[in-house]
């Protein structure tokens, strides 16, 4: 379970977050939309014990968070570069693997494995710059999902890919939240992306300074489809409710 | 691409309108630098400068050999034609002090390149002259890449210790190397072990400079990406670090290996050394052997371009295909 209780963030004098309260149950998938700037990335940043808060508490399983916490995994929002270009597919995946202490060998039949199921056989002897967006970004989702995470914080992950591609990957994502029953963060800016991936969609505020200013459970059926799910009178519903107070931050 | 890198390397900033750019440079609208590795600029006089994050490294046509070969044989050309020049004007004119260079290449061939095949062609005199200065150029070379890549990089990975050492660092550069001999022959006295220093010591700090330049300019987002693998000091330095720095690293490796080469003849030119291309130069120049000492120059041109086209070759396979194409 995670859990953040009044975190505020700043950069110097510029407030980010002004008192983000949330807690969030073992295998649910958040869905954190507000407007560009207001500080998405900055909560995940300070989730994943890479900014430590200013003011406030996180807890990931009643630990709090110093450093990075165990199990955890995350999907930058500038995917390409947060791989290393002078690794091959395969080595990218791997690399998390190392500490587990698995031969070199176990290693790479992991990263296979991961690879397979995000759908991309064949390129793992490749290097990220020779794949598509599409492809890199789901050769990060692999590297993060390697090592069966228990929280993974999602930034954007899919935004600057087209729509077909980024259909695939919302439906990647929800077989494997629905198969591990991981925790997921998913911040993102579409409002439709986030009432049809999410168990429940949080809106932050505009910036400076923003907040929760409304969280709503995503009472879908389970099993979505992309044509379906879009079409129906809750979904519709939800992201005008959702889009209403990204618009209005009320 | 290999001709067109070589070549992006001696070809001043201004005049390259002659290149191509490769797709990811109109994009964001950055030049490669002269020596042809954008994010490996080397610091030529002003080590002020703050690096762009490490761009991508596209050269795809470095893989097309069509593309290739016109530069290449444009480049042979122009050498030609300028040999070709040289021999007809020093024939006509027939001046002793500038004999044309078939005749010094003959010389050479006889001084150092007629020895038995079992001695790869080398005569007694190439072993004696062209060994020692070799080995001297290796071992300080070596010891100042090895020190200077170290060094670098414990230095630009830490932000306080680049802030402390730069002043040192911007200072060393700056004194001329050869300035630097008197004091090692007054330390070491005449003899190898001064040799060798002087030349460790001028190339140190070409890559120490740009192997901290290097290592500073780590992107962010990757060591944070880092931070979140978990990955050990070790394996962050060996998977992130080091690899963000080898354009750097190479930049001044090159640099370092100029210099080596400078700092081997000046050293060998000093009265006390016995051996070595440098002291067959000022033998010969004492004997006004001219044709001697105009087969020493050649043999230092062709040694410097063999050794930087060595350089390039191992910097083009540790840089693979992850970054050039
Ligand atoms: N390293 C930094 N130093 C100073 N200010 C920063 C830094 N990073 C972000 N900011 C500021 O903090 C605010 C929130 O940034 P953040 O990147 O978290 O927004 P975001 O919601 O992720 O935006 P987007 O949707 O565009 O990705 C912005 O106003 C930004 O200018
Ligand atoms: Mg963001």
């Amino acid at each position: 379970m995670l859990r953040l209780d009044s975190v505020r963030q700043r950069y110097g004098d510029h407030p980010v977050l002004d008192g983000i309260s949330l807690t969030v149950p073992d295998g649910q998938l958040l869905c954190v939309v507000g407007p560009s700037g207001c500080g998405k990335s900055t909560l995940l940043r300070t989730i994943a014990g890479l900014l430590p808060a200013h003011e406030g508490t996180i807890t990931v399983d009643g630990t709090p968070v110093t450093g990075v916490p165990e199990r955890l995994a995350v999907v930058f929002q500038e995917y390409g570069r947060s791989l290393l270009p002078w690794l091959t597919v395969r080595d990218n995946v791997a690399l998390p693997l190392r500490r587990r202490g698995l031969r070199r060998a176990a290693r790479h039949a992991e990263a296979e494995a991961i690879l397979e199921r995000v759908g991309l056989s064949g390129v793992a002897r490749r290097h990220p710059r020779q794949l598509s967006g599409g492809m890199q970004q789901r050769v990060a989702i692999a590297r993060a999902l390697v090592c069966r995470p228990s929280l993974l914080l999602m930034d954007e992950p899919f935004g600057s890919l087209d729509a077909r591609t980024r259909e695939d990957l919302e439906d990647l994502l929800l077989e494997v939240h629905r198969a591990d029953g991981t925790t997921i963060v998913f911040v993102t800016h579409d409002i439709d992306e986030s009432v049809y991936v999410g168990d429940r969609v949080v809106v932050l505020s505009h910036g400076p300074g923003s907040r929760v200013v409304r969280d709503l459970a995503v009472d879908l059926p389970g099993e979505r489809d992309q044509i379906g799910t879009r079409g129906l009178p809750g979904f519709v519903a939800l992201r005008t409710e959702v889009g209403r107070a990204v618009r209005h931050g009320e | 691409m290999t001709a067109d890198r070589r070549r992006a390397h001696r070809t001043p900033e201004g005049s390259r309108t002659h290149m191509s750019r490769t797709p990811d440079e109109s994009r964001t609208g950055q030049a490669r630098t002269p020596d042809g590795s954008r994010p490996g600029k080397a610091l030529a006089s002003d080590g002020s400068r703050t690096c762009p994050a490490p761009a991508v490294q596209n050269s795809r046509s470095r893989s097309r050999p069509a593309r290739a070969a016109v530069p290449l044989l444009l480049r042979w050309s122009v050498l030609l034609a300028a040999v070709v020049g040289w021999e007809a004007a020093a024939r006509a004119h027939g001046s002793v002090y500038f004999p044309p260079p078939l005749r010094i290449a003959r010389h050479a061939h006889g001084l150092w390149f007629s020895g038995p095949l079992g001695h790869l062609f080398l005569t007694r005199a190439a072993v004696d002259t062209i060994l020692p200065s070799l080995g001297r150029m290796a071992a300080g070379f070596v010891l100042a890449a090895v020190a200077g890549i170290a060094l670098g990089i414990a230095v630009g990975r830490s932000r306080r210790a680049y802030a402390l050492c730069n002043p040192v660092l911007q200072f060393a550069r700056a004194v001329p190397p050869p300035a630097l001999v008197p004091v090692f022959v007054v330390v070491l006295d005449f003899g190898t072990p001064m040799q060798v220093a002087s030349i460790a010591f001028s190339a140190l700090w070409p890559v120490l400079v740009n192997s901290a330049e290097g290592a500073r300019a780590t992107d962010p987002l990757r060591l944070e990406v880092a931070a979140v693998l978990r990955l050990t000091g070790p394996e962050r330095l060996w998977f992130l670090v080091l690899p963000s720095a080898l354009p750097r690293i190479f930049a001044g490796l090159r640099l370092s290996l100029s210099l080596s080469l400078i700092l081997m003849v000046f050293s060998e030119l000093l009265p006390g050394t016995a051996d070595g291309i440098g002291f067959t130069l000022t033998d010969a120049q004492t004997r006004s052997d001219l044709l001697t000492v105009w087969s020493a120059l050649m043999l230092l041109g062709v040694l410097g371009f063999l050794l930087n086209t060595g350089l390039l070759a191992v910097e083009r396979r540790l840089i693979g295909p992850g970054r050039s194409s």
